[in-house]
């Protein structure tokens, strides 16, 4: 039996199929459960009690048990809700999944098509640069007779040099399905919403770029292991970019709320206004994909946020620390093996859906902004308070380039 | 057209000051209302009664409630009965005068000659409900309080015709009777 050989090469294809079904299954996983929670929160902020009909009871387990188990669990047992109203989710996706697809007459049958598929890809693609765990080292090893060669996985889908620079590119091009859709409805509502949403898109991603640049420039790299690393190795692992560069991380907070259309920048989808938004004239499955898309992009930017403000993966230092003479060992290294990326992976995941919550929570907070509110916080507050920023971090960086306070 | 900018410079709600033009602390405050509203929520009382297992009028759940159904709600009308457990209404027709949506239909006939009290009682009392918009004109109109508006609004039926109610029907016209008791399972 000739010996197989399992090259970096072969490994890294297989990890790449791997992380990518990983990301997008949970992008997927977690839209279901941000609907949930965004219906809780609202009701319990409001003094309601929120969707608590579509349950999943312990009674439910026993569809998954061979039939001759299933009167094990006692009839009183059974009735017991496990998270009331936890299937809503699933149940507003059936629904939309089975409803009849209606084409407005006047439509433009291709943008109309399009503009779901504008609003999704993009965010998908984004999201594959998302550095999202520590590296993973496979050593070598002999597996069954398989010889594993040694292989560095970096823990985002795609590894590119600027992989930050392409994020921020491929996410903008979102405002395009929204366009899309908005004009190829033939509808006077729609349009309105999609011009709304273009203008406030390109308006907020000046200061939303800005605020990028000064995270970039601070920690010297376009690429996320090694912002997020900078951010682990400064300051005994606290140095996160929020405390270094606070107005930044505030401006990129903001931006990210009017990029995304929520609340308290969502007129795009002004329901007094506007019926709708720009989905108004879109039924069933496109549908579920627009909402799809704009609540992936929310996760997108959350993530996009933990990176390059929160320390992304890491969890305090991540090389021993000497502190009072006693040396810390770290809870996530850079660089190690499973069991250090599966941490490293929970705790991204953990600021993100912080990140998340905080999102959801604005937005039963605040009330709408006027249009013209909009564009003035927009123009004459955030790009001008960003450039600044900028300007001050890029001749601190210049003059005192060993000064971490700043850059 | 300086002079109407000025004026709606003036009439600008109060919030100049910078701490108001940044917006944060207004934000924080926000902020702090809601999840202090979120955890009020989760800890003690919700606006929701969970209607159809659960009447508005019972005592337990009235308590937890925030709001409370209002005793003066307007809704069936009921026939009052007098001491002998006969109507009260003397087929004056006032109510049927007064009614706006004219939904009353009376006859009136003579009483047996043992009542000796009144003369007339309604041979036919009938209140078509899908006409009748519940203004409570003809209780004000009643000189013998012998129509009332109950709190009583819980009225599906299958047919038009069982919305025309008769005098029987609205004689044992029962609001604590609305809460439809679901078998148990």
């Amino acid at each position: 039996m000739t010996e197989f050989v399992l090259t970096p090469g072969m490994i890294g294809f297989a990890a790449t199929i791997l992380k990518a079904l990983f990301v997008i299954g949970m992008a997927l996983q977690i839209v279901p459960g941000c609907i949930y929670f965004e219906r809780k929160i609202a009701a319990y902020v409001q003094h309601r009690i929120g969707p608590n009909r579509v349950n999943f009871t312990i009674g439910t387990l026993r569809y998954l048990m061979p039939e001759s188990m299933r009167d094990v669990i006692p009839e009183g047992l059974a009735r017991v809700k496990l998270i009331p109203g936890s299937l809503q989710p699933l149940a507003d996706a059936i629904k939309l999944a089975f409803k009849e697809e209606v084409i407005p007459e006047k439509a433009d049958k291709l943008l109309y098509n399009l503009g779901p598929m504008l609003t999704f890809i993009p965010v998908g693609t984004a999201l594959c640069f998302l550095p999202f765990g520590a590296t993973l080292i496979v050593p070598d090893a002999n597996l069954f007779g398989i010889e594993i060669q040694r292989t560095v996985i970096e823990m985002s889908v795609s590894n590119v040099v600027p992989g930050m620079l392409m994020l921020l590119a491929v996410s903008s091009l979102g405002v395009y399905g929204i366009a899309c859709g908005g004009w190829g409805s033939g509808s006077k509502y729609p349009l309105m919403a999609a011009v709304r949403a273009a203008a406030q898109m390109v308006s907020y991603e000046v200061p939303l770029g800005i605020a990028f640049l000064i995270a970039l420039a601070s920690v010297g790299s376009l690429d996320g292991q090694e912002i997020v690393r900078n951010q682990a190795e400064t300051w005994h692992g606290f140095g996160w970019l929020v405390f270094r560069q606070p107005l930044a991380a505030l401006i990129f907070l903001v931006a990210m709320f009017a990029e995304n259309n929520r609340l308290p920048f969502d007129l795009p989808e002004a329901e007094p206004e506007l019926v709708g938004g720009y989905h108004t004239e879109y039924t069933g499955l496109k549908f579920a994909i627009f909402f799809l898309g704009e609540y992936c992009a929310m996760i997108l930017m959350c993530g996009l946020f933990t990176t390059l403000f929160l320390g992304g993966w890491s969890l305090g230092p991540i090389e021993p620390v000497e502190v009072f003479g006693s040396t810390i060992e770290p809870l996530i290294t850079a660089e190690g093996g499973i069991l250090n990326v599966l941490l490293s992976v929970a705790v991204f995941t953990v600021k993100m859906l912080s990140v998340l919550l905080l999102q959801l929570w604005i937005r039963w907070t605040l009330p709408r902004f006027r249009y013209d509110q909009l564009m003035d916080l927009g123009w004459k507050v955030l790009t001008p308070l960003a450039l600044a920023n900028l300007a001050i971090t890029a001749i601190l960086i210049s003059k005192f380039p060993n000064f971490t306070f700043f850059a | 057209m300086a002079g109407s900018h000025d004026h709606v410079e003036e009439a600008l709600p109060p919030g100049k000051s910078f701490a108001d033009r940044v917006y944060l602390p207004a934000v924080m405050r926000g902020l702090k209302l809601t999840v202090q509203k979120f955890f009020g929520t989760v800890t003690d009382k919700h606006a929701t009664v969970q209607y159809p297992e659960v009447g508005i009028y019972d005592a337990s759940e009235a308590e937890r409630a925030i709001g409370h159904p209002n005793p003066r709600y307007r809704g069936e009308h009921i026939l009052v009965k007098d001491e002998q457990g006969r109507e009260k209404c003397v087929a004056c027709l006032l109510c049927m005068a007064a009614c706006p949506a004219l939904c009353i239909h009376i006859e009136p006939e003579p009483t047996p000659p043992e009542w000796g009290d009144r003369e007339r009682r309604p041979k036919v009392f009938e209140i078509d409900m899908l006409r009748c918009i519940y203004c409570g004109y003809c209780e004000e109109a009643c000189p013998c309080d012998a129509i009332r508006l109950t709190p009583k609004f819980y009225t599906p039926t299958t047919s038009r015709t069982e919305r025309v109610y008769d005098k029987e029907r609205l004689l044992e016209n029962n609001p604590a009777a609305q809460i439809p008791q679901r078998p148990a399972k």
